[in-house]
């Protein structure tokens, strides 16, 4: 396995000038982190299903250079038919001012790229960053830590309100061809705050890059929220992301990942709950085909009483795709009265498609109520028939029943916009037609 | 209109249907009663074309066509509707889609052209209305979380909007209050035409009261051991099977 031209990346990156101490410090400790670890191989448990050796093997270098000729046009198709949210948009990893609209401000929220936010928010920044994804936790957020240029930062004041949702649009076009980008994103919810905070990414083309992007998520008390990942890469692209929350006390954290684009992908979902009271609802839907491999990895961390967690991830799987879903919930003993729920569902189209799935609960306080449950099944012949039985033809019938098998878990979506247009997505996807209900 | 001859079913290595032969002329409507686990809903699936039960003889007419030989929705295409006694929930399919899916494939597979989903709204609102429905249930995915007369309506309603030329009802008035039993009766005495026929699975007389047979037939142990006119039923409904299937035993 060869490292090499990542840990050529991480050397040009720690001799930047032009950074402040506390940056280069942090950015030296992930090339250190990174340099001892390497990427994981499948000996460690939480690589066991997913091999990371496609992606140490690549021959991509971190992009200096965006270019690209992504146009509004070109990303319409992808900002959910809205103008009046706050939209960021990245290409081929850096910041887009020309195409990035401002939409409704808020008072209290502020939402800007990193090089921006080091400008204007450099303390909070200091303080901050790093400070939930530490870099010792895996070697792609060390990589990402060591090599991060580009990304946004979103603060909400104590008792604000976004009162429309934030969009991150990272679109990679065919300049962003044997690339690597390690968008760095920081969510900061003081108390009572509220937002919802959309990350897209999308691709124009099918060229071979590399994604590895780290979200933090800090929630005070009180706060709420809500964060949606789209990961439609290139098909031939490889996507690595983690979104890490803390989480105060009474505060709501509410993700959903949606997945169907890239060759390789892996999306780490993980939240601490850290006050009582608190509640985290982590739902997710995968969707691939071809020789496409999407793994989540999600970890809810019950650190408090009274807290309760949600979980519904759901897949389909063609062709010889391979799906991995696991599932850490961890109740610390002083988490009494801990509720929590996990469900995964997988549909299987083909006989050659994979899922491996592994709910994985450690609890260790003696008052809670937790549950799991994994399934994974074929097109239900009862449904189909009863479908058949009303006139509708067999290749249909499975089309249906495979759209509402992934829609159930969007149904979960509360923003309209989001739900209608991933509805769409997949409805489009098995049945080619372009318009649910 | 239905001409089912000698025919012969089984489950795995059971046999079930044991030479059943049964006509049904257009317009009639012919009850089918008989005690549980005779093979009446058997019967039923098999005329739907249910991939579970393989036919080991005899043979089933439809409109002068081998039914047998059909595929499940061609069945459905040339008219032929099931309510089932166990109706199907499909979580995410919502019963407004399902339904005009359900209704324009039909239509495209008689030459017709489909309805838009305005208009579909129309006919929909009038079906409603006749078995007493809110429109609510149309968002609602297919008979999920229904209850057990809400999903016997919807049955109703479906074949109401797809106006079949066979209905077959397999106990649709079992778990029904009086309310629901007049609504589900209406739902098929309107559709009722000289051309159309239907077969009514029930445990009951009771709702032979409302939808009124030509013919009584009873089942049992997988065959037709007695038919007769509407009398049949409340002589079954005052002295039990027993006297019937009894004397299918002696004859065996
Ligand atoms: N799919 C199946 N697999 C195994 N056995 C079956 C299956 N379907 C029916 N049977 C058996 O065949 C017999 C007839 O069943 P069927 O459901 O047709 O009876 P029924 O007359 O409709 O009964 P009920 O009045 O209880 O509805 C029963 O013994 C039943 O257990
Ligand atoms: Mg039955």
């Amino acid at each position: 396995m060869s490292t090499t031209a990542f840990l050529d990346d991480v050397r040009a990156a720690t001799e930047r000038d032009g950074e402040p101490r506390w940056l280069r410090d942090l950015r030296a400790r992930g090339a250190e982190r990174f340099a001892a670890v390497g990427f994981p191989t499948t000996r460690d448990e939480d690589w066991k299903y997913t091999s990371a050796a496609p992606i140490a093997e690549l021959d991509v270098r971190a992009i200096s250079e965006p270019g690209g000729e992504v146009t509004r046009a070109s990303i319409a198709p992808y900002s959910f038919g809205q103008d009046g949210w706050t939209t960021l948009v990245f290409v081929n990893g850096r910041y887009d001012a020309d195409l990035s609209t401002a939409g409704v401000a808020s008072a209290g929220v502020r939402v800007l790229s990193l090089e921006q936010a080091r400008e204007e928010m450099g303390d909070l920044l200091r303080d901050t960053l790093g400070s939930i994804c530490d870099v010792e936790q895996n070697a792609f957020i060390a990589l990402n830590t060591a090599l991060f240029t580009d990304g946004a930062v979103i603060h909400l004041a104590k008792d604000a309100v976004a009162t429309a949702p934030i969009h991150l649009l990272f679109v990679s076009d065919a300049a962003a061809a044997k690339g690597a980008s390690h968008p760095r994103v920081l969510v900061v919810a003081e108390r009572n705050s509220k937002a919802t905070v959309i990350e897209s990414y999308v691709a124009t083309s099918e060229a071979v890059y590399f994604t590895n992007a780290v979200t933090e998520v800090s929630l005070g008390d009180g706060a709420t929220v809500t964060h949606y990942k789209i990961q439609r890469e290139s098909p031939r692209a490889f996507h690595v992301g983690t979104i890490d929350a803390r989480q105060g006390r009474d505060s709501h954290f509410v993700s959903f990942s949606f997945a169907t684009g890239a060759a390789l992908s892996r999306t780490n979902v993980w939240t601490i709950l850290g006050g009582e009271g608190c509640g985290a609802t982590l739902n997710g839907l995968y969707m691939a085909d071809g020789s496409q491999h999407v793994d989540h990895q999600t970890r809810i961390e019950h650190q408090k009483e009274n807290c309760y967690s949600r979980e519904v991830y759901r897949g389909v799987l063609d062709d010889t795709a391979h799906g991995v879903f696991n599932g850490k919930v961890y109740v610390h003993p002083e988490a009494q009265k801990t509720d929590g729920k996990q469900e995964n569902h997988t549909l299987l189209l083909s006989p050659r498609a994979v899922i491996d799935t592994k709910p994985q609960l450690e609890i260790f306080a003696d008052d809670v109520k937790c549950t799991h449950g994994a399934t994974v099944g074929r097109i239900d012949n009862t449904s189909l028939f009863y479908m058949k039985s009303r006139g509708v033809g067999a290749l249909r019938a499975r089309q249906l029943l495979t759209y509402a098998f992934a829609a159930d878990v969007l149904e979960q979506i509360e923003l309209d916009a989001v739900r209608e247009s991933l509805e769409e997505l997949t409805l489009a996807r098995f049945t080619g037609a372009t318009t649910a209900e | 209109m239905l001409k089912i001859k000698e025919l012969r079913a089984t489950v795995g290595d059971k046999e079930i249907l044991k030479g059943i032969d049964l006509t049904v002329k257009p317009g009639e409507v012919h009850a089918v009663m008989g005690p549980n686990g005779s093979g009446k809903s058997t019967l039923a699936q098999v005329l739907a074309g249910h991939p579970a039960y393989t036919v080991t003889g005899g043979s089933v007419e439809f409109d002068g066509e081998d039914l047998l030989e059909m595929d499940p929705e061609v069945r459905a295409q040339k008219g032929v509707f099931l309510a089932f006694q166990y109706p199907v929930e499909i979580p995410g399919v919502s019963n407004a889609y399902f339904l005009r899916t359900a209704y324009n494939e039909i239509r495209k597979a008689r030459g017709e052209e489909e309805v838009d989903p305005m208009d579909f709204l129309d006919i929909m609102e009038q079906k409603l209305k006749m078995v007493e429905m809110s429109d609510v249930m149309l968002n609602r995915s297919v008979n999920t979380g229904f209850s057990g007369g809400e999903k016997k309506r919807n049955e109703i309603l479906q074949m109401a909007v797809l106006e079949p030329k066979l209905a077959i009802l397999d106990e649709t008035d079992s778990g029904l209050d009086i309310d629901a039993l007049r609504v589900v009766a209406d739902g098929v005495n309107a559709l009722r035409r000289p051309d159309r026929s239907t077969i009514v699975v029930t445990h009951y007389q009771r709702l032979l009261n409302y939808i009124v047979p030509d013919y009584v037939h009873v089942l049992a142990n997988g065959r037709i051991v007695k038919s007769g006119g509407k009398e049949l039923a409340l002589e079954l409904e005052a002295k039990g099977y027993d006297w019937v299937t009894g004397a299918q035993g002696a004859a065996a």
